[in-house]
C-alpha cells in the first residue's frame, strides 16, 4: 500500500496539523460516545420501568375474580396491554412477606385479610398509558369494585422526557462537532494540497494517475478520523471500568447494568465494548475520509 | 512516432501560438526545436504532452490521437513521453534516490525494482555515488542530471526537454547533452527545445527551427539559422 505509506509520510511531515485534526475526532467522537452511551443506558432503565407494571388496580373486598377477569378481557381487548396480571390477596401477602422479611413485627400485623388484590397492567408502548387510564377510570361499575389506582406515569414521562432530552442535545452537540472536525480536516487537507503543489505537479508529469495522486489526501484524513475514534473509544472504555462501582451502586436494582457492569472481563462487557470501537472506528473512516474528500475534489481538479 | 497535422494553437486574448504546423518525428529520432522566445517551442513540447489541446488540427503520439484521451486516462501517456524542464523540477525535500524513484513509484514497481533501475540510471548519468544527498547539496548540472534520470527511469518511448542546458555553463551543457544522446541512442525519442545555438551547429542533428508559430525550416543536420536571422535582424 505505496499511498498508505505516502500519507503516513505526509503526517510525519507536519505533525502539528496532525495532531489538530485528530483532536477534534477525538473530542467529537468522545462528546458523541458519551450520548450514545448515556442513549442506550436510558433505553435500558425506560425499558425496565415499562417492563414493570405500569398501572395497579387495587380492588374492593367484595370485588370477585370475575369483576377482574371482566377488567383484564376490556383492557387487553384495547390491544394496548403488553400483560394484565390478577394478584391475588395471598400472593400479595406473599410479596409483602418478602419484602419485609427482616421486619419481623410488621409481618406479625399482617395477615392477607387486610390486603387487597390487584390488577398489574403493562402497555406495549409507554404512549398508551393514559388511554389505559382511561379505559379503567371508565369501567362499569367502577366504584363498585375498584378501591384505587396507581400507576407509574410520572416515573416513565420523566424519563421519557430525559431520555429525548439527551437524544436532542447530544444529537445537536454531537452534530456541531462532526461538522467542526469535518472543516478542519477539510482545512487541514487542503493546507497539505496547497504545499505539495511542486510534488503533485511533478507526479502528474511522470504519469501518476489521479488516484495515485488522491488516495494519499484521503487515507490521511481517515486516519485522523480513525485515530480520533480510537482515542476516545479507549477514554470511554477506561471512564466506566473506573467508575463501575459508582455505576453499580446506581444501577443495582436493573439486572443488565449488573450483567455487564459486574465484570470488565466478561464477553459482553468485551463484545460491547468491540461493537462500541466497531461503530466509532466506522463514523471516523467515514467523516474523515468525507473531509478530505471534500478538498481532493475542490484543489486536486484533473 | 509524432504527427502534427496542421496544428494551430491560440491562447485566448493572444495571436496564435502555433499556426498550421504539419510534421512527422518518427521512433527513434533525436530533434532540436529552435527559434526565439515565443516561436511555438514550448507549446510543440506541451502539445506532445498532452498539457494542452490543439485549437485545431490534430497531434498523434503512436497509436494515441491525443485530443481524444480523456484526462483520466493522460496519465498512461506520460509514463511514455517524460519530460526534462530548465528548472529542474526536483523535489528538495527528497534526496536524489528518492527523486528517481518516483518515476517508478506511479508505475507501481515494487522496492526492489525500484532500487535496481534506479542504480542503474543513476550510473548512466554518473550519479551513482550521491544517491543519498538532496538537490540542493548538488550543481546545477548535476540537478538536471537528477532530472534527466528522473524522466528516463521505467524506460519512457518518448524524451522531451525544454531548454535543459538554460541554466548551465558550456561544458555542464554539453555533459548534458551528452547524456541525451546516449538516450536516444537506446531508442528513445528525444525532442529538445533550445536557445544554444553552439549546441545546434556542433551535434548536427534534425533541427526544427520554428518563427512566429510556424515553421521556419526543418533540416536533417540543421544549424542554428533563427537566431542567427534575428540577431541579423537586430
Amino acid at each position: 500500500m505505496r499511498t498508505l505509506k505516502t500519507a503516513w509520510k505526509h503526517i510525519r511531515r507536519s505533525p502539528y496539523q496532525a495532531m489538530a485534526a485528530t483532536l477534534a475526532m477525538f473530542l467529537t467522537f468522545l462528546l458523541t460516545g458519551f450520548f450514545f452511551l448515556t442513549s442506550v443506558a436510558s433505553a435500558v432503565i425506560l425499558q425496565y420501568f415499562e417492563g414493570k407494571p405500569q398501572i395497579t388496580v387495587f380492588f374492593r373486598d367484595q370485588a370477585s375474580q370475575e369483576d377482574a377477569s371482566g377488567l383484564t378481557t376490556t383492557l387487553q381487548a384495547s390491544g394496548k396491554t403488553a400483560q394484565v396480571r390478577y394478584v391475588t390477596k395471598e400472593e400479595a401477602l406473599a410479596t409483602y412477606k418478602t419484602l419485609f422479611q427482616n421486619d419481623p413485627l410488621l409481618l406479625e400485623m399482617v395477615t392477607a385479610d387486610i390486603l387487597p388484590a390487584s390488577l398489574e397492567v403493562s402497555a406495549t408502548s409507554p404512549q398508551y398509558l393514559d388511554d389505559l387510564a382511561q379505559t379503567i377510570a371508565s369501567y362499569g361499575g367502577k366504584g363498585d369494585i375498584i378501591e384505587e389506582v396507581v400507576y407509574q406515569k410520572d416515573v416513565v414521562d420523566a424519563l421519557i422526557s430525559w431520555s429525548n432530552a439527551i437524544k436532542v442535545i447530544g444529537g445537536v452537540l454531537a452534530g456541531l462537532l462532526a461538522v467542526d472536525a469535518l472543516l478542519i480536516v477539510m482545512t487541514v487537507i487542503g493546507m497539505k494540497i496547497a504545499l505539495r503543489r511542486d510534488e503533485i505537479e511533478i507526479l502528474k508529469l511522470v504519469g501518476a494517475s489521479s488516484w495515485y495522486i488522491r488516495l494519499p489526501f484521503l487515507w490521511e484524513g481517515a486516519l485522523y478520523g480513525i485515530w480520533g475514534a480510537t482515542a476516545s473509544w479507549a477514554v470511554l472504555i477506561g471512564v466506566i471500568v473506573w467508575m463501575r462501582p459508582v455505576l453499580l451502586s446506581f444501577l443495582e436494582a436493573i439486572p443488565v447494568f449488573v450483567t455487564v457492569l459486574s465484570n470488565p472481563t466478561s464477553t459482553i462487557f468485551l463484545t460491547g465494548s468491540a461493537a462500541l470501537l466497531g461503530i466509532l472506528l466506522v463514523t471516523g473512516f467515514l467523516l474523515g475520509i468525507i473531509g478530505s474528500a471534500v478538498s481532493v475534489g475542490r484543489y486536486l481538479k484533473f | 512516432m509524432i504527427r502534427f497535422d496542421h496544428v494551430s494553437k491560440h491562447y485566448p486574448g493572444h495571436r496564435g501560438a502555433l499556426s498550421d504546423i504539419t510534421v512527422d518525428i518518427a521512433d527513434g529520432e533525436f530533434v532540436y526545436l529552435i527559434g526565439p522566445s515565443g516561436a511555438g517551442k514550448t507549446t510543440m513540447l506541451r502539445l506532445i504532452m498532452r498539457d494542452l489541446i490543439p485549437t485545431s488540427g490534430t497531434v498523434v503520439v503512436d497509436e494515441w490521437k491525443l485530443s481524444s484521451i480523456p484526462t483520466s486516462q493522460i496519465h498512461h501517456l506520460r509514463r511514455r513521453v517524460r519530460t526534462v524542464y530548465q528548472d529542474f523540477k526536483l523535489l528538495t525535500d527528497r534526496t536524489v534516490y528518492e527523486n528517481v524513484a518516483v518515476g517508478l513509484e506511479v508505475l507501481g514497481k515494487n522496492e526492489r525494482e525500484i532500487a535496481k533501475d534506479v542504480i542503474k540510471v543513476l550510473s548512466l548519468v554518473n550519479l551513482e555515488d550521491k544517491y543519498g544527498l538532496f538537490p540542493l547539496q548538488l550543481s546545477a548540472g548535476e540537478q538536471q542530471r537528477v532530472s534527466i534520470a528522473r524522466a528516463i527511469v521505467g524506460g519512457p518511448k518518448i524524451l522531451l526537454a525544454d531548454e535543459p542546458t538554460g541554466n548551465l555553463d558550456p561544458d555542464t551543457a554539453g555533459e548534458i547533452l551528452d547524456i541525451l544522446e546516449e538516450v536516444n541512442s537506446i531508442g528513445t525519442t528525444v525532442i529538445m527545445a533550445t536557445h544554444n545555438a553552439s549546441l545546434v551547429n556542433e551535434r548536427k542533428k534534425r533541427t526544427l527551427a520554428l518563427d512566429d508559430g510556424s515553421i521556419h525550416s526543418d533540416e536533417a543536420k540543421g544549424r542554428y539559422h533563427v537566431q542567427k536571422k534575428k540577431h541579423a535582424n537586430a
